[in-house]
């Protein structure tokens, strides 16, 4: 019925987050603040070895000397640093436990997020690791994988299981002090989840961790590290949900990737954390630091989806550094209401013939502002590296915004790069056609937002692809088909 | 089937529909002809339910019922079908997996089912062979680079797959060769049945040829301003429209 642009700009206001329930399970929450006090109770908790807890006082130490970043073009109230609670573990969580006996009222919230464990072992291919308030709860397929040498688990375990691969990665890609968020991160990460595939292997499932904050004003600081070793395969993904609340909460994640010699990550993220309200109120502050390092020959891409958050900053990068190595980004960014959202990559052929491909789809709706900010930098030893970076916004409605902004810095004459940018809108026109086709307008926004976003979506691993659909139409008030 | 009363609709205030009167009966076939600008695409337009036109006055029914308070896409539903003079372009979204939602779309509104996959398959390869339409062409983005002809074959093709009651082709002649015009006639042809009625808008006789109408009907100032049979066509081929123009002013 409504098809005028005044008609779909409301019907686009109207979402609500569908995942917005709190899971009354007993906590154990630290106090709010941070010090280097509660820094090693971190640790303590955690029952550490005293190697990390020396490495977390020293990001600590970093991270009281730093400012926090301005030049994004998002706008927001800081984050009171001294007002989160940097430690929130479910009580009744125990890791050694067998699925069966996981805590009902968790298995019920996995089953509001539609990720219920149940039917993630009868799909018998996909490996969940779930990071709920910090501390991973559930872990399945674990046999499966060690059968084949590889190890996914807990950052927590893997630094007691594992220490030498922690010791020697942890960091090497984003060190502590790279910026302020990751440094914050270093101190007071609580858990994430550790991957390593051996020589030669080629993980057999998807792995898959989900994220969620569920505790009143905690902070979410995960640490993931994955690590293929020469040769080896992995495709990783990793999907959010947080409940709404009014305040705003922090999450300020670090991934590190690492693709030894021939190796490849495929690393898929499907974020849709509580956007805030309709007028702008509360949601999740998202500032991530992700970024991989490629040897020779090898291969990292990133897929993304971000459907959530009130601000979200994040770059997820590639470092080429090894000869022939390949970097690429697939990126799908909506912002509906007062959202705003600056991601990009960076992109840093350091080795020869590296390659890099970067593809960005920017949705922005009602008054949210949605920027692209991208870095391809080739440094004087790149013989022949090649990039090519495609970014496309489409607009519904006139309040909102998109941005682009690519910065090229080429230092070797050989180096060959090609950048396309494209803005569209969905017109009335559009709408009419399917409307007279028999679908009705928010049906139609589904259809040629999933159009405009095919190249990205053509990227996830199958399972992924459905689910990351249903949020974008979750997000934009419509439905596929 | 359909009966239009003195139906006016503008646009920014801009009167461009000036009182038309129109009765269409199943298993017709009528002609619209008229100059550029008369109101032709107007007139299809508000029988599709476009909102960007205001009804001032009069009424559009279809079997028996006022379409006034019905969405463009409810109007669809009930067998509303318009081969558009200037298709839109929806990138990304392949011709089968469009069809596919408006054919599901149309069902669900029936409170039917999703039609099965292998059912769908069948009618795709069946209306696509009547159109000689090659199977790769459904797989490529709606309209995207779609060439004149080839966008208003596939507009009869979508027709085809919908099997509409009251079917408007807006021009959908001009931009197609003469095989290609030959072609889409035919399968224009094959839909017609006694329950179902068409409109053509066109500029060309030479399109009556082979879709031959039962009445002609001349647009002019968003006025039907002459009707006759199918000779009423070689005539207006033959002198024009400014007799008609002249005797109006009058
Ligand atoms: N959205 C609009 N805003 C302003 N004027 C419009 C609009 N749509 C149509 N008109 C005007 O209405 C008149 C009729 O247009 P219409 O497209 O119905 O003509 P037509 O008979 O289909 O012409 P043609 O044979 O060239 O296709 C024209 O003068 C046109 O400029
Ligand atoms: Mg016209």
């Amino acid at each position: 019925m409504a098809y005028t642009e005044e008609e779909l700009k409301k019907e686009l206001e109207t979402k609500e987050y569908e995942y917005g329930f709190y899971t009354d399970i007993k906590s154990d929450t630290f106090p709010n603040g941070l010090n280097e006090e509660i820094v090693i109770a971190i640790s303590k908790k955690k029952e550490e070895p005293e190697w990390m807890t020396l490495w977390r006082l020293e990001a600590f130490k970093i991270w009281k000397e730093m400012e926090e970043p301005e030049w994004a073009n998002v706008h927001y109230t800081k984050p009171d640093f001294q007002a989160i609670s940097y430690y929130s573990a479910p009580v009744k969580a125990d890791p050694n436990k067998s699925l069966d006996d996981v805590d009902p009222e968790l298995l019920e919230m996995y089953k509001k997020l539609g990720i219920s464990v149940d039917e993630q072992k009868k799909l018998q291919n996909v490996a969940v690791d779930i990071v709920m308030d910090s501390v991973s709860v559930a872990t399945t397929f674990k046999k499966t994988l060690a059968e084949k040498g590889i190890i996914f688990c807990s950052i927590s375990e893997a630094i007691k299981e594992h220490p030498e691969l922690v010791k020697k990665y942890l960091g090497s890609v984003v060190p502590q002090k790279d910026n302020f968020y990751a440094a914050l991160n270093s101190a007071v990460f609580s858990d994430g989840s550790f991957c390593y595939i051996p020589k030669g292997v080629r993980c057999p499932m998807e792995l898959s961790t989900y994220f969620r904050i569920n505790q009143a004003g905690t902070g979410q600081f995960e640490r993931t590290l994955v690590i293929a070793d020469e040769d080896s395969y992995v495709s990783y993904l990793e999907g959010c949900t947080a409940p709404s609340r009014d305040e705003n909460q922090l999450h300020a994640a670090v991934v590190e990737l690492i693709a030894l010699d021939d190796a490849e990550i495929k690393y898929s993220t499907v974020q849709n954390w509580f956007p805030g309200n309709k007028e702008g109120k509360g949601g999740v502050y998202n500032f991530v630091t992700k970024r991989g390092l490629c040897e020779k020959n090898a291969k990292i891409s990133w897929t993304q989806v971000e459907t959530g958050s009130a601000v979200t900053w994040k770059y997820p990068s590639c470092i080429l550094k090894g000869d022939n190595s390949i970097g690429e980004f697939y990126s799908i960014a909506v912002t509906n209401n007062y959202q705003q959202a600056d991601t990009g990559t960076k992109m840093i052929h350091l080795g020869k013939n590296t390659r890099s491909t970067i593809i960005s789809k920017g949705i922005s709706a009602g008054k949210s502002q949605n920027s692209y900010r991208g870095l391809v930098q080739i440094s004087s030893r790149a013989d022949n590296a090649r990039n090519f970076s495609q970014c496309d916004s489409l607009l519904m409605g006139n309040e909102c915004g998109a941005h682009t902004f690519p910065y090229i810095e080429v230092k070797n004459k050989t180096a060959q790069i090609e950048h396309e940018a494209t803005t569209s809108k969905i017109g009335e026109d559009q709408i009419f056609y399917c409307n007279q086709r028999g679908i009705d307008t928010e049906k139609a926004i589904a259809l040629i937002v999933n159009g405009f976003s095919k190249e990205v979506l053509n990227k996830l691993p199958m399972e992924f692809a459905v689910e990351a659909q249903k949020l974008l139409e979750i997000s934009l008030e419509g439905s596929v088909g | 089937m359909l009966k239009i009363e003195n139906l006016h609709a503008s646009v920014e205030d801009k009167e461009i529909l000036r009182g038309i009167n129109l009765e269409v009966k199943a298993g017709e076939v009528h002609a619209i002809m008229g100059p550029n600008g008369s109101g032709k695409s107007t007139l299809a337009s508000v029988i599709a339910g476009k909102e960007e036109f205001e009804v001032t006055e009069g009424s559009v029914q279809l079997e028996g019922e006022d379409l006034e308070e019905t969405s463009p896409e409810e109007r669809a539903h009930k067998g509303v079908f318009l081969s558009f003079q200037y298709p839109v372009e929806i990138p990304g979204v392949s011709v089968t997996n469009f069809m596919k939602t408006a054919i599901n779309e149309s069902r669900k509104a029936r409170g039917l089912e999703d039609m099965p996959a292998k059912d769908m398959l069948k009618l795709i390869r069946e209306k696509s062979e009547m159109l000689e339409i090659d199977r790769k062409f459904l797989s490529r983005s709606l309209n995207q680079g779609f060439s004149g002809g080839e966008k208003k074959r596939n507009e009869i093709f979508q027709m085809a797959m919908l099997e509409p009651k009251l079917a408007i082709l807006d021009e959908t002649d001009s931009g197609l060769d003469i095989d290609a015009l030959r072609i889409v006639a035919n399968g224009v042809n094959k839909l017609k049945s006694k329950d179902n009625a068409v409109i053509v808008i066109t500029h060309y006789q030479r399109l009556l040829d082979y879709i031959v109408p039962d009445f002609v009907h001349v647009l002019h100032n968003g006025k039907i301003v002459k009707s006759g049979g199918k000779e009423l066509a070689l005539e207006l081929e033959e002198k024009g429209y400014d007799w008609l123009k002249q005797e109006t002013a009058v």
